[in-house]
């Protein structure tokens, strides 16, 4: 049973099909790339998939449940977890509370704890901190816990919204180009950081990118979109070879 | 955070019991004038009604402006409660606030999808829905008003009015306010980490109205009467006023907003027409230098007070 399976997926916008009849199996522990050139639809498609945008057609099968209709919040709830492509941090808050707030779906106390300070609002702060603090540990934030989130470096906010993501404890973590705007050797470590985080949390990654090589380097299937449409998948090797990609990518002439 | 006792809270508590100790004393010894008492009392509604007014638009960052309508809905029902059933004041404080606290739950529903101006227009449509119901009902006075013995006291405002800040607070420093405070941040992001954004809106909302409805309770049980027209969108500007003034965002903001207005206010009370000149006035200023209100979106703390380079020496353990 696949983890994530997609189904004739299809999003519209008045006459504009963004995504159309869009079909991808993810099993359990695997780490896909989802490539096309600009304007493909690849953003549509992670919109559509964690409820953002709702499916015109199609279905969305995760852990064999259908995903139609749920709220963005919902379907996190579900364990699928993303980073946006322009990151999208809570940047006036300290990094720490910005993995906080990941962590509230699964808060221990209510609200009436909350505001008469009982004791289960001082264990389950506790809690939440401790977790936090080990997450940034992980992505070598801890030392900055305490800082504003827009005043890291634009490398590490990428690295805190990744953490933030894993916050929400996902099976399914869904990244919107991870690599836009890092230079090769950040590319590199990132590679090294998605491997790791895959082992480590047991994670299902598909990813979003426009970074060939990194693209190349990490996933271990490819699926290629060209006007909302899927023109090929397989291993990176037979992707690169594949004319269909080449043409989408440089034109036909070259071809 | 870890330790449950710290500095800052301890002297916070002295001046609080300070501050309580000599309003108290000098009414007992008689030498607080009667309009100073009456300052003082209204500064502990403005601050219930600021920092409430705060939770949702500074924390949550829903901009509403109908906050005067809940403070009528608390000060009716208290009223009620009073006069026609000869209830005790704390029943009639606490129905107040939460038959205030219901509404907001029912106009928060359909009106936290608008956002922004959309938002605004709503509440304010609200609070002014409210007062010309209530301006129509003869069972509450209509126009002429609805007159309430006087029954609250300094002791009563100062403590409801510390009770509610705490509780206010509490609830910030919460993951339930942090889930808030997300929302203002950024709504998209909140939502995909899994935080019920509606839900929290209303519940802002809700609370927001509560203690709204409790000031107004308050409000009824010292003047004497209340009547419609107290409860205008004037009001409810008053109080947006106060928020924006202390720093959206900014409990301590919000209190020192209260006092600052509330004060000011008072001490133009003898030239009622310049009154709301000097609010423009005093907003202008404000506008250029602070833009972000007096205190921005922090908290007021120990460490304020010390040397600028020292960075928070008292508040971090």
């Amino acid at each position: 049973m696949p983890l994530l399976k997609i189904e004739k997926l299809s999003k519209s916008f008045g006459g504009l099909k963004a995504v159309s009849n869009l079909n991808i199996e993810i099993n359990e522990g695997e780490l896909i790339g989802l490539i096309g050139p600009n304007g493909a639809g690849k953003t549509t498609a992670f919109n559509l998939l964690t409820g953002v945008y709702e499916q015109s057609e199609g279905k969305i099968l995760f852990q064999d449940k259908d995903m139609r209709g749920l709220k963005p919040y919902h379907v996190t709830q579900r364990g699928m977890a993303r980073t946006f492509q322009n990151i999208r941090l809570f940047s006036d808050l300290s990094v720490i509370d910005n993995v906080k707030i990941a962590y509230h779906q699964r808060s221990s106390y209510g609200v009436f704890s909350a505001f008469l300070r009982l004791p289960s609002y001082y264990a389950g702060e506790e809690e939440m901190q401790q977790k936090a603090m080990e997450l940034l540990k992980i992505f070598n934030l801890d030392h900055k816990a305490e800082e504003i989130a827009k005043n890291l470096p634009y490398g590490e906010q990428r690295r805190l919204e990744i953490a933030r993501a894993l916050g929400t404890e996902p099976k399914l973590l869904l990244l919107d180009e991870p690599a836009a705007g890092m230079n090769p050797q950040e590319t590199h470590d990132l590679m090294n950081l998605i491997r790791w985080i895959r082992e480590k949390f047991k994670l299902t990654i598909l990813l979003i990118e426009h970074d060939m090589s990194l693209v190349m380097g990490v996933c271990e299937r490819i699926y290629v979109l060209d006007y909302g449409m899927i023109i090929a998948q397989g291993a990176p090797d037979e992707i690169k070879s594949n004319p269909k990609v080449i043409e989408a990518y440089l034109g036909e002439e070259v071809v | 955070m870890g330790k449950r006792i710290n500095r800052q809270s301890v002297v916070t508590l002295l001046g609080v019991l300070l501050v309580y100790a000599i309003v108290q004393g000098s009414i007992l010894m008689d030498i607080l004038p009667p309009f100073i008492a009456l300052t003082l009392i209204q500064v502990c509604i403005f601050i219930i009604l600021s920092t409430s007014l705060n939770l949702i638009n500074g924390i949550t960052g829903q901009f509403s402006i109908g906050h005067a309508g809940f403070m009528a809905i608390g000060a009716y029902m208290a009223a009620i409660v009073v006069v026609k059933f000869q209830g005790p004041l704390m029943l009639a404080l606490l129905a107040g606030a939460l038959v205030s606290a219901l509404a907001g739950f029912l106009i928060g529903l359909p009106t936290l999808r608008l956002k922004g101006d959309y938002l605004a227009i709503a509440t304010l449509g609200f609070g002014e829905i409210v007062r010309i119901i209530f301006l129509n009902m003869e069972y509450v006075g209509g126009a002429s008003g609805f007159s309430v013995p006087k029954t609250i006291t300094w002791t009563w405002a100062f403590w409801l009015m510390v009770i509610s800040v705490i509780i206010i607070r509490n609830f910030i420093y919460s993951t339930h306010g942090r889930a808030c405070i997300s929302i203002r941040e950024n709504e998209i992001a909140a939502d995909v980490m899994g935080i019920n954004t509606t839900k929290y809106k209303i519940m802002a909302f809700t609370i927001g109205a509560f203690f709204a409805g409790l000031a107004g309770g308050i409000y009824a049980n010292y003047l004497y009467i209340i009547q419609p027209l107290t409860f205008s969108f004037l009001k409810s500007f008053d109080i947006l006023v106060m928020v924006v003034l202390g720093g959206l965002g900014s409990l301590t903001g919000s209190i020192l907003g209260a006092v600052v207005m509330t004060v000011v206010s008072a001490a133009l009370s003898g030239w009622p027409e310049w009154r709301l000149v000097i609010t423009a006035i005093l907003l202008i200023v404000m506008m250029i230098f602070r833009p972000k209100g007096l205190l921005g979106t922090k908290e007021f703390s120990l460490s304020f007070l010390g040397k600028k380079g020292e960075k928070n020496a008292s508040s971090k353990d």
